[in-house]
């Protein structure tokens, strides 16, 4: 298939301009629209799936095109093992989120006409494999995620939106200087991503830790990691829901990624130098720190938006060790992540919708009114806090059997943050599901079809990948051991 | 090529277009009784020369006038753009409220007579002609500032003007009177020649160059001779507003690269300048960008009114302009020349706007634009906002690739700071700019609020500039070609 990537970025965005093009009134083709727009990478992923070449390392589906020929800036994608499990939850999460957000009513078509443009961006930060066509993706992400906080969320939206942004750009200018040294450094002067991890020994070792440092920075502000980390709560909360799903599910991976894809592809001896006291260090940190704030948040939101960063100090520290096993397992805890921490905002969307409002202790025993929605609740909650048999159960252990072989004492720290999230995760249940039945909620709806309907294939890959994760590990293993063999000489 | 003053003047078609056309204009004022025909007339003589200018773009670089003004593809990508912005200029007027109750022959005879004196400080190649045209300019911009007679803030703003102005001007020609007592000449290639192999007195010649660029400085609103803008930008017609903010200021950059690169730096083989005369201007370039575009973010910041946000806007981007001039390359020139184009549209676009909210509800505060998008303005504040993040530097538009150049210019050079500095100020600016488009989707209106329609007329100039802004941040390589083209002076 020709032009399979191109097909899975652009279908959004002709979505978009059908969307502008609908009168403003008409609310349902203008949803039926946006559903359409996404089948088609939902469709492509899984052929791309079937398709992708799991003993080669390299980038497959490759399109490669000038585009600004004076400055050699090209049209330049393609996925490898990492890219393509990016790609996967990016298509299936923008899917399910059409369909989470069809209770939207004010501003119908700006909503779906954003939110393919998002969908559009993600996708292409994944797949660009020119610096420049990556930092475009990736700042163009921005814009409608300023709008879907800032016009649909909830009462604090203005200050939400506006931290989200000023954050991230922050990020992303230092990221646009780098990119700059990175081009002026080579000769012939290139953004090729390829090229640049080539030549990545080339580059002055003072330089390389500045480049480290600052592109770190950008990354460290999407994931997000402590201190860089509190516009997440703020954007979470006040999110749609379906926008929160977005943010946590696949906008927090791209700071994973991208410290992946170019810090450690580009700027390996930095990387081998700094990743304890980065990654680390500060990824221990995020997890006891994370669990600790979720611990102490009345609000359900916040309480997943806490979770959120305890669970990406998983990825933090997998990616630190340099062990097969522990990147691994920190690629499988993003995607993993991305279904879990999907479904939990799903489900506190569900609630919300229902009660109006968050407060984990207004309810009680929800579970003999709600019996469905406790059911699929107790399911995510038990995937969240790493239940055997759950998908994030097998990435979390493949983290720690990584970390312990390099940083014991991290990896004791950063394991005994399983009791707190099991704690707070648990006494949440408890307080919400069981005990004494909260009569003005007695008459609360059961979860309705189409909320099931978004849950539904979100909870079979949790099952799935808890029993079988090697049809994820399969086809990233190749990919991440060539990415991995980079560093390794400088350890 | 060095002409002869009769022989000169087949190669100024465009300049004595324009000057037939400020007369023409003038004397139809007291034939006509439908005044916008003056506005229509005033239109088609700049437009046919601009299309003399880029019928002539092609020939041969030179000297007019016994080496007064020079023929070369830098003057013609500024001429060029001045013409447009006059163009945009005289459009917005024939749509303006503002402009309607003034005397109509005055305002555009004088209009098309400022773009002249921009089209020769472009072409300037003599320190006599670059001050002649400054203040053709600058006498110009200030009799428009003030048209609206009776608007009290107009006249405060024009008195302003003028004094400022004057100021800096004295200080200027004072320069350049040290300049010719150094040197012995007025021409900037024997300036630069004469620099290059005499032994002056390096304080002297310290003097003479910050006192003319101080003349300089002021044209394109550099701190420390900024203080003039808001008052000016708030109190003159918005149409003017918009033509000062990209022309003016273009024309004072294109001066101030002329001046400084053939006047008093050396070109080597491979593109690179360096600068001849002892004095580190770029060093004095990098200060007073970074303290510019820090100061007009930081004070933009906390403004109400929409005209004077956009002062202080234009402030910092006349910072991140400097960010090219300091960068002694050719790289450096042609980033400032895609920014101007850039410029060009996302500002002129901003000002467009204001216009048109003003011309329905008179209010040019942001707390009148509150809800815009949702009273009838959705088109102007999805237009507004595409202008507002292009200036931001947001991709994919054509702010960001104009910024991106002048980065890139910068880090090559591995000016680190300087580069750090403009990131920051982008990040800062975000806020304000943001805080304007909050305004327009996230507030919703009380209910009170005039409803904004955009008429034809204006309307065709926005959804121009609006395809443009993201077309040429898509695909930009025609006007990247363009301005490499643009970026080489003739220096004989």
């Amino acid at each position: 298939m020709d032009h399979l990537l191109s097909w899975m970025i652009f279908t959004p965005v002709a979505g978009m301009a059908a969307i502008l093009c609908l009168p403003s009134r008409a609310h349902a083709p203008i949803k039926w629209t946006a559903a359409a727009a996404t089948v088609p990478p939902l469709l492509l992923g899984v052929w791309l799936f079937v398709n992708f070449d799991r003993a080669d390392p390299g980038f497959q589906f490759v399109e490669h095109y000038k585009w600004i020929p004076s400055y050699n800036i090209e049209y330049f994608l393609g996925v490898d093992g990492l890219s393509i499990a990016m790609v996967l939850l990016t298509a299936l999460l923008s899917f399910l989120c059409i369909f989470a957000s069809w209770g939207i009513e004010k501003g119908v078509k700006g909503y779906f006409a954003l939110f393919l443009l998002l969908d559009a961006a993600m996708m292409g930060v994944f797949v660009a494999l020119d610096f420049f066509l990556f930092y475009i993706f990736w700042e163009v992400m921005l814009l409608p995620m300023y709008f879907l906080i800032g016009i649909w969320g909830g009462p604090r939206r203005e200050y939400a939106a506006i931290k989200f942004f000023l954050y991230t750009l922050l990020g992303s200018v230092l990221m646009l200087i780098v990119m700059l040294a990175l081009y002026f450094s080579q000769t012939p002067h290139t953004f090729d991503m390829t090229k640049l991890m080539a030549a990545h020994g080339t580059y002055a070792y003072g330089l390389q830790v500045a480049l480290w440092v600052a592109l770190f920075i950008g990354f460290a502000i999407k994931i997000p990691a402590f201190p860089f980390h509190t516009w997440l709560p703020d954007a979470h909360v006040e999110a749609p829901t379906a926008i929160s799903v977005i943010l946590a599910g696949i906008l927090l991976k791209m700071g994973a990624y991208g410290i992946l894809r170019i810090n450690y592809g580009i700027l390996p001896e930095a990387t081998a130098d700094l990743a304890f006291y980065f990654l680390g260090a500060l990824g221990a940190f995020n997890i006891v720190y994370g669990a600790l704030c979720a611990m102490a948040q009345t609000d359900l939101k916040k309480l997943v938006a806490y979770s959120s960063i305890s669970h990406m100090g998983y990825v933090m520290l997998g990616m630190a060790s340099f062990t097969a096993i522990g990147i691994d397992g920190a690629v499988l805890q993003m995607f993993n992540h991305g279904t879990v921490t999907a479904m939990l905002f799903l489900l506190v969307g569900v609630i919300y919708d229902r009660a109006h409002h968050r407060e984990i202790d207004g309810f009680g025993g929800l579970a003999a009114v709600m019996p469905v929605y406790t059911g699929v609740t107790a399911l995510a909650f038990f995937a969240a806090l790493g239940l055997p048999g759950l998908s994030a159960f097998v990435s979390e252990v493949l983290v720690l059997l990584g970390a312990w072989q390099k940083y014991p004492v991290l990896t004791a720290i950063g394991a005994s943050a399983v009791v707190l999230t099991a704690g707070y995760l648990l006494w949440t249940m408890q307080r919400m599901f069981l005990g004494a039945r909260n009569e003005k909620y007695a008459g609360l709806p059961e979860i309705n079809g189409r909320e099931l309907f978004t849950l539904a294939p979100l909870a079979a890959i949790v099952v799935v990948l808890g029993v079988y994760p090697q049809a994820m590990l399969d086809l990233m293993r190749a990919s991440l051991h060539s990415i991995n063999q980079m560093v390794q000489p400088y350890l | 090529m060095n002409l002869s003053n009769v022989d000169s003047l087949p190669h100024v078609l465009p300049e004595l277009t324009l000057v037939a056309t400020a007369i023409v204009v003038l004397v139809a004022d007291l034939a006509v009784t439908r005044k916008h025909w003056l506005g229509d007339l005033a239109l088609v003589g700049v437009a046919v020369s601009a299309l003399l200018v880029a019928a002539n773009a092609g020939g041969p670089s030179g000297w007019l006038f016994s080496q007064m003004i020079v023929h070369d593809p830098f003057a013609v990508f500024f001429k060029l753009l001045f013409a447009l912005a006059a163009i945009a200029a005289l459009w917005m007027s024939l749509g303006s409220r503002e402009v309607e109750g003034v005397s109509q022959g005055e305002y555009y005879a004088l209009l098309v007579a400022a773009t002249l004196g921009m089209y020769l400080m472009a072409a300037a190649a003599n320190l006599l002609m670059a001050y002649l045209a400054l203040e053709l300019v600058s006498l110009t911009s200030y009799v428009l500032t003030g048209f609206r007679r009776h608007d009290r803030r107009g006249g405060e703003a024009a008195l302003k003007y003028l004094i400022y102005g004057g100021v800096a001007s004295g200080m200027m020609i004072y320069g350049m009177s040290w300049i010719y007592g150094l040197t012995g000449t007025m021409d900037f290639i024997r300036i630069s020649v004469s620099v290059l192999n005499g032994q002056h007195d390096r304080l002297t010649l310290f003097v003479a160059l910050l006192l003319t660029l101080t003349g300089l400085g002021y044209k394109v609103a550099a701190v420390p001779f900024h203080m003039w803008v808001p008052d000016v930008y708030t109190g003159a017609p918005i149409p003017i507003a918009a033509f000062l903010s990209v022309a003016s200021k273009a024309a004072g950059f294109a001066l101030l690269l002329r001046f400084f690169y053939p006047g008093l730096s050396s070109l080597a083989a491979d593109g690179t300048w360096a600068y001849v005369s002892g004095v580190d201007w770029p060093r004095l370039g990098l200060v007073l960008s970074m303290v510019t575009m820090t100061l007009g973010n930081l004070a933009a910041l906390s403004q109400r009114n929409l005209k004077r946000l956009l002062a202080y806007s234009s402030i910092a981007h006349a910072g991140y302009m400097l960010m090219g001039f300091v960068v002694l390359s050719n790289d450096g020139i042609r980033a400032v020349l895609f920014y101007m184009a850039a410029y060009y549209i996302m500002n002129l676009g901003a000002f467009l706007v204001v216009m048109i909210v003003a011309n329905a509800t008179g209010s040019e505060d942001i707390e009148g634009y509150r809800g815009l998008a949702w009273r009838g303005g959705a088109v102007p504040a999805v237009a507004m906002t595409l202008f507002l993040f292009s200036l931001t530097g947001l991709p994919p538009l054509v702010g960001f690739i104009g910024k991106f150049y002048l980065f890139a210019a910068v880090v090559q050079q591995q000016l680190y700071l300087l580069a750090v500095v403009g990131v920051l100020n982008s990040v800062v600016s975000l806020y304000y700019y943001a805080r304007v488009v909050r305004t327009m989707f996230l507030d919703f209106p009380v209910g009170d609020e005039a409803r904004v329609r955009v008429g034809i007329h204006n309307g065709l100039l926005l959804w121009g500039l609006s395809v443009a802004a993201i077309v040429l941040g898509i695909y930009w390589a025609p006007l990247i070609a363009l301005a490499d083209r643009s970026a080489k002076f003739f220096m004989g």
